[in-house]
């Protein structure tokens, strides 16, 4: 006979005791009293919890009602949307290209600064740092990620925008421009990838580490051959989570990217992202239901789409794969 | 046949190897390095806009006006001032600085309604603006005008300050001989000034159209005002449901999904936000965001309480995983002390728990706060007004706010507006320095006390 450690299950407990207080009920007047004072508070924290769905609802039906107004307006097609290389709400041309086109390169020139960046910060703090050392950077890359977006694009305006004219000649380089915008976007990233990845850097467990310097491995290749590896599901995971706030970010590239659809692949010219477009055009005063205040829904649905399986994505990885150690 | 390398070799690999590790670690030092660097870069480049030479040009020299400097004038004298050189302009300056209605209703209502909470000289509250007499005007300039106000009113309307050009710390420290040159050249009737963008004035005047005159008071107030609103919707809700997720929820498809749900609206982008807030709060709930159905007529639905409210639903994921994460630190053994004594399960939550968790509750609610506080595209979108010279009253009026204000600032072509720009961002980096210093404080203060 296997004898059972005494486990506190609360439901189990409850439920017996609600068994014995019905048979006992007229006894025993210590018995389980009916609470209705309890019952409405766990109904009201019960409708906190929901709001969030609520919210999610709401999203989701705000865009897809408003994008289907546009789509059904006969203005434009859904084909038209997607493929067409203008964005003319003037002369009824409606193509999320050049949008589309201006928030991915901006999104990959941060993430070409953000990544190597962040990874490396992250690898030094959590395999190189002294203790003491981390405990003064850490907090500092926190406040690069406290400083608000609108602040950032003033940087990218006043400081990275002259200076990249000030390297490449101001002949080749636009006063709004998507490198400016990405750059500083990148910047922005850095901790976001960098705590994220130095996380799952430091949940590797110090076995791994030791088994590797037991065989004659340098530091470097430990940390390149064994920890990354073993942390690479987080490290993906941040990475991804890195594109969607770059995809999403707005004020930065509302201030510094330029304002004008643009459908080029030069990244020292002004070209509006999808974000930037949706913050401009909201800006002015729009009438409700015209066929410029249901676009942008329909840009919106698209973002909306975008971050979200990003997020989705990068979910699924840390779930799936995370390498689970003792 | 051996298949170690020979000793030389060996060496030889060893230490290409250890140069390699050197190199690499470098490189992780080196971006951290950059990281702060940019930092520091994107705070002083914020600081050399604030303050430094400026070339300032008078109509009417000051020493002409009085005998004493200007600045240790007090509210009668500075009034006389204004009424001896620019008599005509009295009223409208009344109206500028004073009124709390519209400019079109402004001379039409009599002064009761038009001034209403201002400071009005007995006998003159039933009259109309255009029936007063100067002296009246005169009595409410100086009644309701501080004396900062009515100096910077003596120095743009009558000596006619104009700020023609400014420079940043950085050059009017390492090359003022080329500015006074400059100057000279340029501006011959003009006077060079240190100047700081950040003052009193800055702070306390409203909107306006010229960069020198142009403070941040009514964005400041708007952004006080939306975070009160934001933290009384989102406080309760954020708490409520963090409690809901860790102390009821059983482990159930509904709850997975409203806990997945929660994490995935942390990705949501903000401008997101702006939009949801946009269709349903701007427009849907116009009745009730533009107070209408309270009885206030002169609003849309871009209000403060639209802009709150929409705040809060963007805070409220971060709000919750923050509670989630303080309710999870509290150990068990201190719930089960509470059930042992016979507390139900809501006494022990309150009486229990949440004493345990509070600090670390308020650290995330903070942290929320300067979330919000930074904020900007969600506003844009619903529509913040841009230029607005009143305080914000309620919740049902017009505003605008810090992050936006610097926005617009920013987004101008004059240097001068990028001036204000940056001084507008070091009072909200200020903000949220404090913000953040008290949840440090908060954190360090409690932490570790129940382990």
């Amino acid at each position: 006979m296997t004898t059972q450690a005494p486990v506190f299950d609360k439901a189990r407990l409850m439920t017996e005791a609600r068994s014995i207080n019905r048979a006992r009920q007229d006894v025993n007047p210590l018995g389980k009293q009916p609470r209705i004072g309890e019952g409405l508070i766990k109904v009201f924290l019960l409708f906190c919890g929901v709001v969030s769905i609520f919210t999610t609802i709401g999203i989701a039906v705000v865009l897809i009602e408003q994008s289907l107004a546009f789509f059904t307006s006969g203005e434009v097609t859904l084909t038209e949307f997607f493929t067409s290389i203008k964005w003319q709400p003037q002369l009824g041309e409606f193509g999320i290209l050049p949008l589309l086109n201006a928030t991915i390169m901006t999104s990959l020139i941060a993430m070409l600064v953000a990544v190597p960046m962040g990874m490396g910060a992250a690898i030094y703090l959590s395999e190189y740092a002294h203790p003491k050392k981390r405990a003064v950077l850490k907090p500092i890359l926190e406040i690069l990620a406290g400083v608000p977006t609108v602040v950032y694009g003033y940087f990218a305006l006043t400081f990275m925008t002259p200076l990249l004219r000030l390297i490449l000649h101001a002949d080749n380089v636009d006063i709004y421009n998507n490198a400016s915008a990405g750059i500083v976007m990148g910047i922005m990233i850095i901790p976001t990838i960098s705590s994220m990845s130095e996380d799952a850097l430091s949940a590797v467990p110090r076995s791994l580490r030791e088994a590797s310097y037991g065989l004659g491995a340098t530091r470097l290749e430990t940390t390149l051959r064994v920890v990354l590896p073993a942390a690479l599901s987080g490290v993906i995971a941040a990475i991804i989570v890195g594109i969607s706030r770059a995809v999403g970010e707005t004020m930065i590239v509302a201030i510094a990217a330029g304002a004008g659809p643009n459908f080029t692949f030069n990244p020292f010219q002004a070209a509006e992202t999808m974000t930037g477009h949706i913050a401009r055009i909201s800006g002015g005063d729009l009438s409700y239901g015209s066929i410029d205040y249901n676009s942008i829904f329909a840009i919106g649905l698209t973002l909306f789409a975008m971050t979200m399986i990003l997020n989705i994505i990068s979910r699924a990885i840390t779930t799936r794969y995370r390498e689970v150690y003792q | 046949m051996s298949y170690l390398p020979d000793e030389w070799l060996f060496k030889n690999r060893l230490l290409q190897r250890q140069r390699r590790g050197k190199l690499y670690r470098l490189f992780f030092f080196a971006s951290l390095v950059l990281a702060v660097v940019a930092l520091v870069t994107l705070l002083l480049n914020v600081l050399n806009e604030t303050v430094g030479l400026i070339a300032v040009r008078y109509e009417i020299a000051p020493e002409t006006i009085s005998d004493q400097p200007i600045d240790q004038l007090d509210n009668v004298r500075l009034a006389a001032i204004l009424q001896e050189y620019a008599p005509r302009k009295l009223k409208v300056f009344v109206r500028d600085h004073l009124s709390v209605v519209d400019p079109s209703l402004f001379t039409s209502l009599p002064l009761s309604q038009a001034l209403e909470g201002r400071n009005i000289p007995a006998g003159a509250e039933t009259s109309t603006i255009s029936d007063i007499s100067d002296e009246v005007v005169l009595e409410l300039l100086t009644r309701n005008l501080s004396t900062d106000q009515l100096r910077e009113l003596v120095l743009t309307e009558v000596v006619g300050l104009e700020v023609l050009e400014s420079w940043p710390a950085t050059e009017s420290l390492f090359n003022r001989a080329a500015i006074e040159e400059r100057v000279a050249a340029e501006y011959p009737d003009a006077e060079l000034q240190t100047h700081s963008w950040i003052n009193s004035t800055f702070l306390s005047s409203p909107m306006s159209s010229v960069p020198a005159q142009a403070g941040i008071r009514t964005a400041l107030l708007g952004s006080l005002w939306m975070l009160a609103i934001t933290m009384a919707v989102a406080f309760p809700l954020g708490l409520g449901a963090a409690i809901y997720l860790q102390e009821y929820s059983s482990d159930n498809f509904f709850n997975r999904l409203i806990d997945t749900n929660i994490r995935n609206l942390a990705g949501v982008p903000s401008i997101i936000y702006g939009m949801l807030g946009l269709a349903i709060f701007v427009r849907a709930l116009e009745p009730i965001t533009s107070g209408s159905t309270f009885g206030v007529m002169d609003s849309n639905g871009r209000t403060i309480l639209s802009a709150g409210l929409t705040m809060a639903l963007l805070i409220l994921p971060i709000l919750i995983i923050n509670a989630q994460e303080a309710l999870r630190a509290v150990p068990r053994s201190l719930r089960e002390a509470s059930y042992g004594l016979g507390a139900t399960q809501w006494q022990t939550i309150w009486n229990t728990v949440l004493p345990a968790a509070i600090p670390g509750i308020l650290t995330g609610t903070i942290l929320a706060m300067s979330r919000a506080v930074g904020e900007t595209a969600p506003l844009i979108v619903i529509g913040a007004s841009t230029f607005i010279v009143f305080d914000p009253n309620g919740p049902f009026s017009k505003f605008t706010a810090l992050p936006i204000q610097i926005y617009q600032w920013t987004a101008r072509p004059q240097d001068q507006f990028r001036d204000i720009a940056a001084a507008a961002i070091v009072i909200l980096l200020v903000l949220l320095l404090t913000l953040n210093a008290a949840a440090i404080i908060l954190r360090n203060r409690y932490s570790g006390k129940l382990a």
